[in-house]
This record gives C-alpha cells, sequence and structure tokens, in this order.
C-alpha cells in the first residue's frame, strides 16, 4: 500500500499547494482592488462584505500574512469561499454547487468516452502497423493541434446556424422547468450533444496517438513475443498481454494530462453558454468577480484532483506491482 | 500533452547515447531527412517570414474602418471584412507576430525553468529530487489553463509579454519531468559514472556529459511548450481575458464571437484565423513527431514504405515472421540444385 | 547441402536410429524490408534428431538466436524470411514446413510441436497476471474443454516438477528471483509436453551456480520426458556438458558441427578453435584462455569470401575470394558425419578457384 500512500500525501500536498496559490495571488496584484469594487458596486456591498472580501483578497492592512492564512483557512474549511459581487450577495459556494453538476455530467462523461474510443482506436493502430489504419494518424495531428474552441465554433457554425440540427447555446430548454421526467432529461440530451461531441472529437487524437506509441512499445515486449509462441489467439494475446500493458503508462498519462483537457474543456463550456463551472469562471473573468474566479479555480484543481485519485485506484488494480507489500 | 507523454515513457535506455556517439553532423542529417520534421520546419519558416514583415505587407490598418462591412472574400479584401470593415488578411498577418513572439518567449523561458529544475533533480538525487518532482507534479496536475486565466484575470492589464511569463511559469512541468527522467537514467550510465571517478567538478558534467545527450528531449519539450503557449495565449484572447486591442489570431475570434459572426453566417470571419493555428499546431507537432522518431527508432512509421510492403506481399507483424521467396532469388536457385 | 546425422554414443535416450524431429534446410533470413536488407542467415542447415540435445554457439550477433525466432517464425519486424524451409515431423510421422503454415495453423502448432524458452526471463513473462495464470493461458490455447480447475492443478504440477513449490502460481513475475523465473519459463515450455524445446541463452542472466542447477535440471528433465533440445549459448564449455551434438555459427553461417566431444577436444573450424579457448571450462584440465582477436564482421558489408579470415590465424589467398561450404574434415580417419566449412578442410574447392591448397594445421587435426 506505499504506493497509495505516497499518492494521497501527494495530493494532500497539491490541494495544499492550490489553495496557497489561491491565497497569494491576489496579495501580489498591484493595486487595491477591493476599494475600487466597493465604488463600483456602490450601496450594494456592505461592511461586514468588505472585511469578508478583503479577508479573501487578503487586503487586511492591521494583520500579519500569517494570521491572514489562518483565517483563509478556517473560511476555506466552513465551507465558505466567500461571497460574489456579480451576484451579490449569492455564496460562491452557491453558484458553484450549481454548476459542478453540469460540469461533471458534460466534461467528466465526455472525457471518458473520449479516452475510452481513442485509446481502443488507438490500441488497433498501434497493433496492425502498416496497414490502411496508419492513415488515421495525420487526421488526429491535425485534430491535436486546432484549438477545443475553434472546433466548438466550427460546430456550432456548421450544426446549429447552418443545419439547425442543435441549439446554440445553453444546457437545457429555458421554458421546461428543471426535474425529473422524461422531457426535462431528453431536452438536457439534445442540448448536451453538441458540446460533448466537440469534446470527445477535440480531445480524442490525444488518446489515440498516446496508445498507439504505447502499443508500439509494448509490442516489442519478450513476453508479448512468448505470447505469440505459446500459440494464444490473436485476441487473448492482443488484449490480455499487448494493450492490457500498453493501458498502464496510457492511465498515468491520463491522470497526468487530466488538468490540461479539463482547462480546455472548460473552454467549451464557454463557447456552449453551457452552464458549467468553466462559463462561471468566464462570466467572473469578464466581471471582475474575484471570489468567484477564486473558487472557481480552488473547485476545478479538487475535482482534478479527485480524479486523479481515481485514476490512481484504477491504476492500483490494473498494476500487481503497485500493489506490493513495504 | 500525449507527444510529450510517449517521449516520457518510451525513450528506450540505450539509444540516447547510442545516437549521440554518432558524429554530430551525420546526427543532424538524420534529422532533417524526416519528412515530417522538415513539413513541419519549412511551415514555421513561413510563419516566421510573416511574423517579421507581415505589419509591412499588410494591405490595409487592421484597425482602419471602412465602408465595406462584413463583406465576404474579395480581390480587395481577401479574407473579408468585420462588421466595421477592417480587412480581416490585414489582422492576421499583424497577428502573426503577436503568436509567435508570446510562443517562442514561453517556450523558451518554460524550457529555461525546466531544464534546471529536472536536470537538477535527476542529478542530485535524493531528497533534493523527492522536493522537485513533487513540485513539478503539482504544477502538472493543477489544471493550468484555469490558473493562467485567474492569474491573468486579477491583472490590470495583461500584455504580451507578461502572458508569456505567467504561461511559462505554468507550463515548464511536462519539460521537468521528461528531463529529470533521462538525467537520471544517464546518471548511471558509465560514461558519467567514469567523470565522476576522476573527480571532475558537477556542473562539467553535467555540461560536457549530460547535455549533450539531452538535446534532443530539450528540443522535444520546447517545441511541445511553444505548442502548449499557442493554444494557451490564443484561448485568453478569444475569452477577452488579455488586452483585446494587441492584435493576435485569438483576438480575431474574440471579435468575431462578440459580434456574432456565427449568427451572421460570416465564416471569413472566424475560419481563416483558426485555420492558420491548426496549421501552425500541425507544423509543431510533425517536428516533435521528427524528434520523437529521431529519438525512439520503434516508433518510426512504417507507413511510408506501406505501398511497397503491399506489393511484395509482407505484413510486418509481431509473432508472424514474414515469408517472401521472391525476393531471394539465389535460394530458389539452391533449393532446385 | 544437408547435414548427416550420426549414431549418438553414451548419454540418456540418444535413439540409435536417425530420427529428424525438426530439419532447416536452406533458411536464409534478411533484416530490413528496404532495398539493402542485411542478410543476417545465409542457407543454414540443421537437423534436430529425436531426444537429442543440439547444442548452437557462437558470438553475440553471429545468427544463433536469429536462427531460433525464425525456425519458429516469431522474428520481429523488419525481420523476413527469404528461402528455406522448416520441416517439422511428428510423432506420427506427418511433416509440415512451419514456413508455409496457415496463421491457425501455426497457432495451433506453436507451444504444442515447439516450445521457446527466451533469453532474459526478467522480459519474457507478464508483469501484470499471475504466473499460474500464465501457463493455463497456454493450456487453454490448445487443450479445448480443459477445466479451469485441470488446468491450474497441472500448472501448480508444472511448477513443482522445476523445483518450485505449488502455492507460487499466485505470485507475480515481480514477487519471484531471476533463477525462478527461468524455471517458471522452462515450466510453462513444458505445459503441453512439446517435442522440441528451444532454448535462448536460458542461463545467461543467472550466476553460475544457478546456471548449473537449470543445466542439470534440463539435462534430468530431458532425460525424463524425451523432448529434444536445441540449446542457444555463447558459453561453449556449458554446451559441453549438456549437449549431444554442436553447431558453431559464425556471421549468419553454421561453420562447424559435429558431436560435442569431438568438438571438445578436435575442432576443426579455427572459429571453434578459438571459441573453446575463450571460455573456462567447467569440469576437466584448465585451458589456456586466449580468445580471438577482433570482432564479427558487420552482415550488412559483408566481404567476398570466408568471413572470419580477418581474425584467423591460417587464413591464406584463396579465403579471399572463395566462400567456404560445409564439407567433412580433411583429417583422415575422422569421426564420420562431422562437417566444417574452412577452405583448409577444402583443398577441391580451393583448386576449383586456381589457387594452391594449403595443408590442414596441426592445430585443427588433432
Amino acid at each position: 500500500m506505499r504506493f497509495l500512500l505516497r499518492r494521497t500525501i501527494f495530493y494532500a500536498l497539491t490541494a495544499w499547494a492550490a489553495v496557497t496559490i489561491n491565497f497569494i495571488i491576489p496579495r501580489l496584484m498591484p493595486g487595491d482592488p477591493v476599494k475600487a469594487i466597493m465604488a463600483k458596486y456602490q450601496g450594494r456591498l456592505d461592511s461586514s462584505a468588505e472585511q469578508a472580501i478583503r479577508t479573501l483578497l487578503g487586503l487586511q492592512e492591521d494583520k500579519s500574512i500569517w494570521q491572514q492564512y489562518v483565517e483563509y483557512w478556517s473560511l476555506l474549511l466552513h465551507g465558505n469561499l466567500g461571497v460574489s459581487f456579480q451576484f451579490f450577495p449569492t455564496p460562491v459556494a452557491d453558484i458553484i454547487r450549481q454548476a459542478l453538476p453540469w460540469t461533471v455530467g458534460l466534461v467528466g462523461l465526455a472525457t471518458i468516452v473520449s479516452f475510452t474510443i481513442g485509446t481502443l482506436v488507438g490500441t488497433g493502430i498501434g497493433w496492425r502497423r502498416g496497414t490502411w489504419a496508419d492513415q488515421l494518424l495525420p487526421l488526429s495531428t491535425f485534430f491535436s493541434a486546432v484549438p477545443y474552441f475553434w472546433l466548438g465554433l466550427i460546430c456550432i457554425a456548421v450544426f446549429s446556424v447552418g443545419l439547425g440540427w442543435f441549439p446554440t447555446n445553453g444546457s437545457y430548454d429555458r421554458s421546461l422547468i428543471p426535474s425529473l421526467n422524461a422531457e426535462f432529461i431528453g431536452s438536457v440530451l439534445y442540448y448536451g450533444i453538441l458540446p460533448a461531441v466537440t469534446i470527445v472529437v477535440s480531445s480524442i487524437a490525444g488518446w489515440i496517438l498516446g496508445m498507439r506509441n504505447m502499443m508500439v512499445t509494448v509490442s516489442s515486449e519478450d513476453y508479448v513475443t512468448v505470447a505469440q509462441a505459446k500459440g494464444l489467439s490473436e485476441r487473448r494475446v492482443l488484449f490480455g498481454y499487448a494493450a492490457r500493458n500498453a493501458i498502464l503508462p496510457q492511465v498515468s498519462s491520463f491522470a497526468l494530462s487530466l488538468g490540461f483537457i479539463v482547462g480546455g474543456t472548460l473552454v467549451m463550456e464557454m463557447v456552449f453558454s453551457y452552464q458549467g463551472i468553466g462559463y462561471v469562471l468566464y462570466q467572473a473573468v469578464t466581471t471582475h468577480d474575484y471570489p468567484l474566479m477564486q473558487g472557481c479555480f480552488l473547485v476545478i484543481t479538487l475535482s482534478v484532483l479527485a480524479a486523479n485519485i481515481l485514476a490512481d485506484f484504477v491504476y492500483a488494480g490494473l498494476d500487481p506491482r503497485t500493489r506490493q507489500e513495504g | 500533452m500525449a507527444i510529450d507523454s510517449t517521449i516520457l515513457e518510451d525513450v528506450p535506455q540505450d539509444v540516447a547515447p547510442a545516437l549521440a556517439a554518432a558524429a554530430p553532423g551525420k546526427r543532424k542529417l538524420l534529422f532533417l531527412r524526416n519528412a515530417k520534421a522538415l513539413t513541419g520546419l519549412g511551415i514555421m519558416a513561413f510563419f516566421g517570414v510573416i511574423a517579421i514583415i507581415g505589419p509591412w505587407i499588410a494591405p490595409y490598418d487592421p484597425n482602419a474602418i471602412s465602408a465595406d462591412l462584413l463583406q465576404p472574400p474579395s480581390w480587395s479584401h481577401w479574407m473579408g471584412t468585420t462588421h466595421t470593415g477592417q480587412d480581416i488578411f490585414s489582422q492576421i498577418l499583424v497577428g502573426t507576430r503577436g503568436v509567435l513572439v508570446v510562443g517562442l518567449t514561453a517556450g523558451i523561458i518554460a524550457t529555461v525553468i525546466g531544464m534546471i529544475v529536472g536536470v537538477t533533480a535527476g542529478f542530485v538525487g535524493g531528497a533534493g529530487d523527492e522536493t522537485l518532482s513533487a513540485l513539478s507534479n503539482i504544477f502538472l496536475v493543477i489544471p493550468q489553463l484555469p490558473l493562467i486565466i485567474i492569474i491573468a484575470g486579477q491583472l490590470p492589464s495583461a500584455g504580451g509579454i507578461t502572458v508569456a511569463v505567467i504561461i511559462a511559469i505554468t507550463g515548464w512541468a511536462w519539460g521537468a519531468r521528461v528531463l529529470r527522467a533521462q538525467t537520471l537514467s544517464l546518471r548511471k550510465r558509465d560514461f558519467v559514472e567514469a567523470a565522476r571517478a576522476n573527480g571532475e567538478r558537477s556542473w562539467r558534467i553535467i555540461g560536457a556529459e549530460i547535455m549533450p545527450n539531452l538535446t534532443a528531449i530539450i528540443a522535444a519539450g520546447f517545441v511541445g511548450t511553444v505548442t502548449f503557449a499557442v493554444l494557451s495565449q490564443i484561448t485568453l484572447a478569444f475569452l477577452g481575458v488579455t488586452s483585446v486591442s494587441d492584435w493576435n489570431w485569438g483576438t480575431i475570434l474574440f471579435w468575431a464571437q462578440n459580434n456574432l459572426a456565427l449568427q451572421r453566417g460570416a465564416w471569413w470571419w472566424f475560419v481563416p484565423a483558426g485555420l492558420c493555428i491548426a496549421l501552425l499546431g500541425m507544423a509543431l507537432t510533425l517536428i516533435n513527431f521528427g524528434i520523437d522518431e529521431f529519438v525512439n527508432p520503434r516508433l518510426r512509421s512504417t507507413g511510408l514504405r506501406a505501398r511497397d510492403l503491399r506489393r511484395r506481399g509482407i505484413r510486418p507483424r509481431i509473432g508472424f515472421t514474414p515469408v517472401v521467396r521472391e525476393t531471394s532469388p539465389r535460394a530458389a536457385q539452391e533449393d532446385q540444385a | 547441402m544437408s547435414v548427416s546425422t550420426f549414431p549418438g554414443t553414451g548419454r540418456g535416450v540418444i535413439p540409435t536410429v536417425a530420427d529428424p524431429v525438426l530439419e532447416i534446410r536452406n533458411l536464409s533470413v534478411e533484416y530490413g524490408y528496404d532495398e539493402n536488407p542485411t542478410k543476417v542467415l545465409r542457407d543454414v542447415s540443421l537437423t534436430l534428431n529425436r531426444g537429442e540435445v543440439l547444442g548452437l554457439a557462437g558470438e553475440s550477433g553471429c545468427g544463433k538466436s536469429t536462427l531460433a525466432y525464425a525456425a519458429t517464425r516469431l522474428l520481429p519486424p523488419p525481420g523476413l524470411i527469404t528461402g528455406g524451409e522448416v520441416v517439422f515431423r511428428g510423432r506420427d510421422g506427418v511433416e509440415q514446413d512451419i514456413l508455409t503454415l496457415s496463421d491457425k495453423d501455426l497457432r495451433a502448432s506453436r507451444w504444442q510441436d515447439m516450445a521457446i524458452v527466451f533469453q532474459g526471463a526478467m522480459n519474457s513473462l507478464n508483469p501484470v497476471h499471475r504466473i499460474g495464470r500464465q501457463i493455463v493461458d497456454a493450456l487453454q490455447a490448445h487443450v479445448p474443454g480443459i477445466s479451469r480447475r485441470d488446468a491450474d492443478d497441472r500448472a501448480a504440477h508444472l511448477l513443482e516438477l522445476v523445483g518450485i513449490s505449488a502455492d507460487r502460481v499466485r505470485s507475480y513475475p515481480h514477487q519471484l528471483s531471476g533463477g525462478m523465473r527461468q524455471r517458471v519459463m522452462i515450466a510453462m515450455a513444458l505445459a503441453l509436453e512439446p517435442q522440441v524445446l528451444i532454448m535462448d541463452e536460458p542461463t545467461t542472466a543467472l550466476d553460475v551456480v544457478m546456471q548449473r542447477q537449470i543445466v542439470e535440471q534440463i539435462a534430468e528433465l530431458r532425460d525424463r520426458l524425451g523432448f529434444s533440445v536445441i540449446f542457444i549459448t555463447h558459453d561453449v564449455s556449458l554446451l559441453i556438458e549438456i549437449a549431444d551434438r554442436i553447431a558453431i555459427m559464425y556471421a549468419g553461417e553454421i561453420v562447424e558441427e559435429a558431436h560435442a566431444h569431438d568438438v571438445y577436444r578436435r575442432p576443426r573450424h579455427p572459429y571453434s578453435d578459438g571459441l573453446l579457448h575463450s571460455f573456462p571450462p567447467l569440469r576437466g584440465p584448465r585451458r589456456e584462455l586466449t580468445g580471438i582477436p577482433g570482432s564479427p564482421p558487420d552482415l550488412a558489408r559483408l566481404p567476398v569470401g570466408c568471413p572470419f579470415r580477418d581474425r584467423c590465424a591460417f587464413a591464406f589467398d584463396a579465403c579471399a575470394t572463395v566462400s567456404p561450404r560445409l564439407t567433412a574434415p580433411a583429417v583422415p580417419g575422422d569421426t564420420p558425419g562431422r562437417s566444417v566449412a574452412c577452405l583448409r578442410h577444402d583443398p577441391a574447392a580451393v583448386t576449383a578457384a586456381g589457387f594452391t591448397p594449403q595443408p590442414v594445421p596441426d592445430r585443427l587435426s588433432l
């Protein structure tokens, strides 16, 4: 269990680093944004709000940086991420709580689908080198070179504006009242298809290329030759030996590049005005809503960490060497 | 990302020094003979020229408003115009410089940070290595783009170089990780051990023995970081997080999106910028493929000769060596004899 | 050019009648799919008799492993078999050419007829599966309808056969020592009671004590189970211990083939002679270690004539133009059935090419 212990320490460290980055950044910025904010939202923010903002942004002149740090942590541990400027007096935590399920649903599902399909396709291409399958490579190269959001724009232009098949933005039909009935769920699915497909198409290339290269590397390992020498069926050699080992680095690279993927897919929410964390972050940035911005960053980072921990469990399940005692 | 990770996992232990042993001139030629790398370098050179002369050859001032409102491509406006009559072709030409300057600056800074952290970690080992590795893994796991967005979003004004620095600060970790792994394996090799036994100073061992063997990986890391920086910068500009008055391809997309180019069917407003990004991104990816295949010969695609192989009836497979008797008439004669 | 066989002497279950189980005829292998492939094997012929241990020796890069891989069609890309036959004769006497089998038939034949123990057991075992399962895999692929329990029992039994306790079936490869992994590979190779066992440097990565144990174990199992072995190694003194017959390879060709004791006591090829003086014998009188000067030629740029001539103390003018073929040694009264590819032993070829034949040196005609 040493592997999991090491990883736990690492994640605790990363979470601490994320919080601390969040704490430091506003304190490094020039000027006193709070005064500007108070002026901008004149009358809507009272003095207690100003105090909270100062704690969050670290602009309490009377307190030492350590006191500020301790207070910051105690606020966070009580689930208090401050109050949004833009939607005053709604707490940041509430806004995020509403947005998070949408992101987990869209980005989470799309990423898993993309990883699964990409890994399977990469397995096939890597296994059958020198066949037609190699010609998929240039295509995936193109998709890996295009920014996600631009592909989103093109999809909207073609499928929503041009063909009118899908709505251009939003996450469900606004005339419906959110509830667990068939009509609402259908609407959510309908609105989610285009963003989800776009995320899958734009992120799949990386998984295909990664898995293909792993397959090429693993295929020349001795144990794959031994498996062939044993006269096992093609299926068994491929899935029990070659792909079974190639998936290990693929999973660890999944964990490591999750931050990158999530960053890119959040932009997709912005393009589609899909009401997840990414879109909230976008709104916060455009309206200079600092508490909301920071809350979003923190939640995104913690979510990525959670996904990483899951990936680690999967890895530990797949690789017996990590389960070694001592 | 996929590109970097393959280098990370794949570098065969014995390949790098074998390559290093060959004459440097021959190595360079080998790399340049790679068709992918050549294509990529060609496209990069093209954009490089545009970045230098773009502002002079642009037919219009990219900010100049004209009476040709939202015109599709024509002889006077090759890529059409915006809703205020600005020439999009000129905006692309002028914007190239911003893209390349930020991309290369961020790439250089991030590579230097990555080199310092990665090589140090791999070379010193022990607690220092643990600390530096943890640091780069933390930067790897924290989602970079949101981090860049909140940093840039809290700055009063984020110009080109500021953005490059922010991107570099958040994006150096991949390079560091790859370099650390490679340095670690180099450190255990005989020629480094020998240098140590001779009492060579650490900085000399790093400079003379380790660095030359890391060239390909540093280059790959640099190219990967430039790709990341270009995409990040364009994304930031598109979101309007950075200054929307500095022209780059992302800024064009920002104005297109904010002025409903999609809904108005003004495809010429957002397609050219996107294609330029794709072309530049592909060029960088191709260069990286070239480096990859150069470092790891196992990845070299047999695709180039696929047609030739099919003609000869060869299907390269693990575990089923092809048998082709026609190619060796000598053996056939002997069979008869 | 087929290699004739000879009656075995002494050891174990060697049959008195030549009964070939595997015949490799004129096997040629190239490396590289482009216009200038490297010819790594050139017209190699070799016969393995039932119940015999055939040793294959030579320096690294001489093609001995390539021969094993090519004969089983396991050579990885860009390996290419360009000619020859590999005829396997089953217990029922039915012959089949491995090189012409369909994929399906080849899969069925593998491990059943011929099994291989690869060089370096470190990487031969799949790191993510228990070793028991890896043995069971082979059983299930070839024994239709075998129950999981029977297969498990068989795996445990096989491990015991090679001296590993049966409860190790649940171990992963990383939990075993190098010697144990090599034994597991041998157990796995014996799973289907193959008639031919090819062992590619099975003891290279192990220490001397472990080498000894494994070699003795193989000899003991061979006596008990009656399979034939092709034993590949660069360590000739080890071969003397185990092999009935020895073939020496150099630069992709067989240069000498004879009974193990004949090769050891009376080498006929200068290369065999050099090879014997490169390793200390495991037992018997000590002999002077001299080694062979120089290094093997680059197979991509092989010169005409004898490939060994640059390193040979007995080379003469004909060696630069005439390629030696396997012939009986020009030593009167020599053991019948042995062959050597050296122009010193082939005055006819030398004369035919217009050169003056040179006598066989004393050293090579003991």
